[in-house]
């Protein structure tokens, strides 16, 4: 194991990218993940890999599809706005099936919105950030550790099923210092990508990049065939963590920031004798849905915990089918919810008086 | 310890200048002197002296910092009453520079009047434990670029190497160590080596220039002894 340091999240994102063998970077600076940028800026040209800081989100976007399309690494990062503009790109890299990191550390929205930390981005990315039939990996971490982590994973799920990959923290998870142990520097790419445009050398045939199909019938079989790559991962991919469950009677579900606000929460709800436990998805696509099934065989109520207007909720109700009752307690616009509003949330259900 | 009318804290990002300044600032209150801080931070979005305000309001000092911090807006703007700080001759300042020389360009045009009066600390604070500031060339590389963005020079060492909650008493001993080698190679003295207050009682004796420092809690990290669940790996 390697030396234990002080990190930001975003600066673990970066030196853990560029750990995991990643030189290619091109962004644009917004907060509140703009240390992502700097950090490359700053250790790239050192270990002769690029720094891009391009014209506009679009152009980021579109220059990782160019990176990615000879098969080399490639990541870009932003914060909610700046991934909406960055959508096209993600759904033309989605279409033509390439590997590539896009780091979302969400600020408060719709529109300019504000700076500071939020988890409303969650419907977009989740659903497939773009126009089409596609999904990314999206991964959630909640501390400092596993944006480090996560990222190397991302990374690899990424180029063993050519998608792209997302790695959505709020504003919080990408500010807020912890220690971390990096992992070992290792190359999660591979050297022998049979699709890259590399120049055939006039040994084989074309391998062509796009997502422009002229037959319908052949778009419909890509479709088909991308669709059963993704049944496939949620089979296998699907990662959460269960705090307290085994004898739940109240299940907490949370991500990222809130997580860390629920644990405090149940620790004083487990005081007060409220059997409380908590599922933390860790992907998000895929969402880990037969954990959450089994759950609601064995507690009473849910209650998601988020920083936008319920958009995990409707997931958590279609995961469990509507088998128990699902409660909110959210903030929004910035604003993260304490211990004691999550307690309060906890105490109601408890006491039979929250509305789900 | 010795102090002077005002005492800056300049330093890599995320090196501790902000919990350092808070301390040194209630430190200094505790001298019986009038105290002022400045939050001359136009890099951190997030987690700066104004969440602090309270603790520094209860204690009779009073906090200059932007309209804007803490607020939904990123502007880098500087607060206008920050002049007083250098103007007003009865107070003792305590100025928190932002990270690196990004942080520290903002400081340089309070410069020609703090050098004027000549009564100053320029304190560099130090984190061997970030990953930017490991051995002595890359600090020393900040060290330089923060001198040459402000134009003001340091004029001592401030050790806080820690791994946040996971920091053991062996870890600010190297530091110490690592400060001490710093401060020889740029030729300057160590003023104190901060470490949490929970390891006071390790560390009063056998750290030279000790100084103690309580550290803000944020109401959204886990309290101490929380661990993980069981996570499908």
């Amino acid at each position: 194991m390697s030396e234990t340091v002080l990190m930001k999240g975003n600066e673990a994102i970066a030196e853990a990218a560029i750990l995991a063998g990643c030189r290619h970077y091109f962004g644009y600076p917004i907060t509140p993940q703009t240390e992502v940028a700097a950090y490359m800026a700053k250790k790239m040209p050192k270990i002769g890999g690029t720094f891009l800081q391009a014209e506009s989100e679009i152009a980021a976007i579109n220059m990782v599809y160019g990176v990615a399309a000879t098969g080399h690494p490639a990541m870009t990062s932003s914060s909610s706005p700046g991934i909406s503009l960055k959508a096209e790109g993600i759904s033309y890299l989605a279409g033509a099936d390439l590997p590539a990191l896009i780091v979302n550390v969400q600020r408060g929205g719709p529109g300019l919105g504000g700076i500071q930390p939020s988890q409303s981005d969650y419907d977009f990315v989740t659903r497939g950030p773009g126009h089409g039939d596609f999904h990314v990996l999206v991964f959630a971490p909640s501390s400092v550790q596993e944006m480090a982590d996560l990222t190397g994973r991302a990374f690899h799920l990424a180029w063993k099923y050519r998608m792209p990959a997302m790695l959505l923290a709020d504003g919080t998870m990408g500010q807020m210092m912890e220690p971390v142990n990096l992992p070992e520097p290792c190359n999660a790419f591979g050297d022998d990508n049979p699709w890259a445009a590399t120049g055939t050398e006039m040994k084989r045939p074309h391998n062509i990049i796009n997502s422009l199909d002229l037959s319908p019938e052949n778009l419909e079989k890509m479709n088909f065939a991308r669709f059963e790559r993704y049944a496939k991962i949620e089979e296998t991919e699907c990662l959460w963590e269960e705090y307290l469950m085994d004898d739940a009677e109240i299940c907490i579900v949370a991500t990222g920031i809130t997580a860390r606000v629920s644990r405090n929460a149940i620790v004083e709800a487990r005081k007060q004798g409220l059997k409380v436990g908590m599922i933390r998805p860790i992907t998000l696509w895929p969402f880990p849905k037969k954990v959450l099934a089994q759950a609601a065989d064995q507690v009473k109520a849910f209650l998601c915990v988020e920083m936008n207007m319920g958009q995990m909720k409707q997931d958590v109700e279609l995961a469990i089918r509507c088998k128990k009752p699902v409660a909110l307690c959210n903030r929004v616009g910035g604003m993260i919810p304490t211990p004691d509003e999550v307690l309060d949330s906890i105490r109601k259900i408890a006491e039979g008086g929250m509305e789900a | 310890m010795n102090y002077k009318r005002l005492t800056l804290f300049a330093g890599h990002y995320g090196s501790g200048k902000t919990n350092i300044a808070l301390n040194y600032a209630l430190w200094l209150r505790g001298q019986g002197l009038r105290v002022t801080v400045a939050d001359l931070d136009i890099v951190n979005p997030y987690f700066r002296t104004k969440d602090g305000e309270a603790q520094l309001k209860a204690a009779g000092i009073r906090l200059i910092s932007s309209d804007y911090a803490n607020s939904n807006v990123d502007l880098p703007a500087l607060p206008g009453d920050a002049y007083s700080l250098v103007d007003d001759r009865s107070v003792h300042g305590v100025i928190d520079v932002g990270g690196d020389d990004r942080g520290a360009l903002a400081l340089g045009r309070y410069v020609p009047k703090i050098r004027e009066e000549g009564d100053y600390e320029m304190l560099f604070v130090l984190n061997k434990a970030r990953p930017l500031t490991r051995n002595i060339d890359d600090a020393l590389e900040v060290f330089c670029e923060i001198e040459a963005a402000c134009a003001l020079p340091f004029t001592a060492i401030v050790g806080n190497t820690n791994l946040g909650p996971l920091t053991k008493p062996e870890d600010v001993v190297a530091g110490a160590a690592f400060a001490e080698e710093f401060g020889e190679r740029v030729g300057l003295p160590v003023k104190m080596i901060c470490a949490s207050q929970k390891l006071s009682n390790e560390l009063q004796n056998t750290v030279r220039n000790f100084f103690p420092i309580n550290i803000m809690q944020l109401y959204y990290m886990e309290k101490e002894g929380t661990s993980l669940g069981k996570i499908n790996l």
